[in-house]
């Protein structure tokens, strides 16, 4: 009787025990991560510009009246001169072409985010794929992987990028793709690839081949979860580094996107606006501060998050 | 040590080559070809067209024209660009290319100096107002829109303080009745700065093996004769006012390259001098009593210097890709901004030519910092 209860209740508890292993592991390394505070610095930046992207929807159904307020199609008809300043109609004024900064501002935002989290995505599926067969396999298939980080890293990124915007019309979904495969089969890729190393030496894995398990099974299930915090900490910084490219390359004018930071800085300079830091303060300041504070948020929560999950820089 | 060279001399040689095939197919996924550049303008006959054709040898096989490119590439012709009708593509590089090394080489060398004196006093004093500070406005340098940021230093400097000029490599009302041309004056400028930095280095390689009594004195003087020198040698040969016009329009963008990358190297420094300083020479060199100076910069900061000279070889490589947004902010006629310009106007024998131009740059770059990392760390032997 009491070998049968034990049977019966063995699968619930191990779960248990998982959970709270899990959640002990979660509110261990949050006390980390904000031990570390300039992490906390970060991810409070990017809430203001999360909740900034999720407002403009509603924004633009309630208050703010389409014709007026879209950010690229729209025109303040209510003022004489374009650009007008900041009033209570447009809390940040409006930009050579009459239409609203703080409209652009958000909707940009929004995109923003996206790019950056399809490229992070991009780059970590790749790079920790890439990473752990390399170590995994080892041999020809590891050579292959590695040589081709070589050409990955030694690839100028901005260059191939105008050299590309040059020749196809690059919006956000090909930008995303193509940092996130430079970076995934790059950088990301090698450095994932040393932490796979230390994960295929280990006896789960030998225990998992013994006991019949196939290569592919082996890499999900056993490999791959064991990257996932590094990963987790390169997907902030490819994130910093795409939004970065975006915001250059659409200042530059490179690029086919409807509207962005970047673009609304590309703006101000073709109308001529640019050196009139004072007098036109915000054609040139919100975009420049939010690409600023965006990118440099991701870095802050990626190197607080650098040391939680990579243990030669835990202070513990 | 030669094995290895060759060995990844072949890697880099077999990168170069995927590379350029990657540059050809590029190229050539694209709808029409070359021609239509031309051809478009309905005041073009047909057969002038087909001229064309024939001359860029568009209609020949595939695999012909990809053997012709990368021929043409090892050979250096690179065909004529259409902005700059009637220069070809290797002409202009021969322009383009010593201006931008030049720039970031100093920003570089600058950048290194700041950054490594900063992280080793940073490391030295933790905890203090002044690592704090520096390490925030470090990170903000570093990470800060490059564009935005140049443009505030060309807003602050030369547009409201009015110091230095607003952009560009020269000043076209200074130069119009000028006796020589830009680029001679631009390659005297550079022989000039190459011949002393070696002198200076001379010297202090020379202060530093022999151990001459006060070396600092000896240093101090060489540099100051050395300087006078190059003044003296300008001001006679009578184009000071040119070298000096080139100079001035170089202090902008050098500045802001400086600022934006000194944090990299400041934030290496410190946490390779946090580690060296954990060693056992260090607690033998404050045992003998010698002063905290001492111990900082000849015992502590020579053995951190390692991770960050190498580190600074590969940002060298990445600097000439990065400065693309800096040499087209502040107009300075190099790689990164004909590559942008040729782009943009889509002159595609220069825009294809600036780019292989720039990851040659890289790869030469990352071999020479490969050679440098085993020259300079005995740990390591391949």
């Amino acid at each position: 009787m009491a070998a049968k209860q034990a049977r019966i209740t063995a699968p619930t508890s191990l779960w248990r025990v998982r959970l709270s292993l899990a959640a002990r592991s979660v509110r261990e390394n949050w006390r980390l991560f904000i031990g570390t505070r300039i992490g906390i610095i970060g991810l409070a930046i990017i809430g203001l510009y999360a909740l900034m992207a999720a407002a403009h929807p509603i924004l633009m159904s309630t208050v703010w009246e389409p014709s007026v307020y879209d950010p690229v199609v729209g025109y303040a008809f209510d003022e004489m001169r374009q650009p007008a300043p900041p009033s209570t109609k447009h809390l940040l004024g409006t930009d050579p072409l009459g239409r609203d900064i703080l409209s652009q501002l958000m909707f940009s935002a929004r995109s923003e985010f996206l790019l950056g989290m399809l490229a992070a995505t991009v780059t970590v599926v790749i790079g920790t794929l890439v990473g752990a067969a390399a170590a995994y396999f080892g041999g020809l298939v590891d050579a292959f992987l590695m040589r081709l980080a070589d050409i990955m890293i030694m690839m100028p990124a901005i260059s191939v990028l105008i050299v590309l915007s040059a020749l196809i019309g690059v919006e956000h979904l090909e930008l995303a793709l193509i940092i996130g495969i430079l970076s995934g089969f790059g950088g990301t890729g090698v450095v994932l690839k040393s932490q796979a190393l230390s994960v295929v030496v280990k006896p789960y894995v030998e225990a998992a081949r013994t006991s019949g398990g196939g290569s592919m099974h082996i890499i999900m299930v056993h490999v791959v979860p064991n990257l996932l915090p590094l990963s987790f900490l390169y997907m902030m910084f490819t994130v910093t580094s795409a939004i970065f490219s975006e915001a250059v390359l659409s200042f530059l004018g490179l690029l086919d996107v409807r509207m962005s930071w970047g673009l609304m800085i590309h703006t101000t300079e073709s109308a001529g606006y640019l050196l009139q830091v004072t007098e036109f303060w915000w054609l040139i300041f919100p975009a420049s501060l939010s690409i600023t504070l965006l990118c440099s948020s991701f870095y802050l929560v990626g190197r607080s998050l650098d040391e939680v999950v990579n243990p030669r820089l835990r202070s513990r | 040590m030669t094995n290895y060279l060759l060995k990844r001399s072949a890697q880099i040689f077999v990168t170069l080559f995927v590379f350029l095939s990657l540059v050809f197919f590029m190229v050539n996924a694209q709808p029409g070809d070359v021609s239509n550049f031309y051809a478009l303008n309905p005041d073009i006959p047909p057969e002038s067209r087909e001229r064309l054709q024939d001359m860029f040898g568009v209609n020949e096989p595939l695999w012909k024209q990809y053997l012709v490119h990368i021929k043409n590439t090892f050979s250096g012709n690179f065909g004529t660009s259409f902005s700059h009708y009637p220069r070809s593509v290797a002409d202009v590089i021969k322009e383009r290319l010593p201006r931008t090394v030049v720039l970031f080489m100093t920003a570089a060398v600058l950048s290194f100096y700041l950054g490594f004196a900063l992280g080793k006093i940073v490391a030295w004093r933790r905890g203090g107002w002044f690592e704090y500070g520096s390490t925030v406005g470090g990170v903000a340098l570093y990470t800060v829109f490059t564009p935005w940021f140049g443009l505030m230093m060309i807003w602050l400097f030369a547009f409201k303080a009015g110091w230095l000029p607003i952009g560009k490599f020269l000043d076209p009302v200074l130069w119009r009745d000028a006796p020589v041309d830009a680029n001679s004056i631009f390659n005297r400028m550079i022989v000039t700065a190459v011949v002393v930095s070696i002198a200076v280095l001379a010297v202090f390689v020379v202060t530093a093996r022999k151990r001459v009594g006060r070396a600092g004195l000896v240093r101090a003087a060489s540099i100051g004769i050395a300087s006078l020198a190059v003044v003296v040698v300008w001001l006679l040969s009578g184009t000071a006012v040119f070298a000096w016009d080139i100079v001035k329009h170089m202090v902008l963008p050098v500045l802001t390259l400086t600022l934006i990358s000194f944090a990299g190297t400041m934030l290496l420094t410190r946490s390779s001098m946090l580690e060296t300083m954990r060693e056992d020479f260090v607690m033998a060199a404050r045992a003998k009593g010698l002063p905290e100076r001492d111990v900082r910069d000849k015992h502590v900061a020579r053995n951190a210097l390692l991770p960050v000279v190498t580190s600074f070889i590969f940002s060298l490589a990445f600097a000439v890709d990065g400065g693309v947004i800096t040499e087209s902010i502040f107009s300075w006629p190099g790689m990164g901004q004909t590559l942008v310009s040729a782009a943009l106007s889509e002159d595609l024998p220069l825009a294809v030519g600036a780019f292989v131009f720039v990851g040659l740059f890289v790869l030469v770059a990352h071999l020479v910092a490969d050679i440098l990392y085993a020259f300079l760390d005995p740990r390591i032997r391949y």
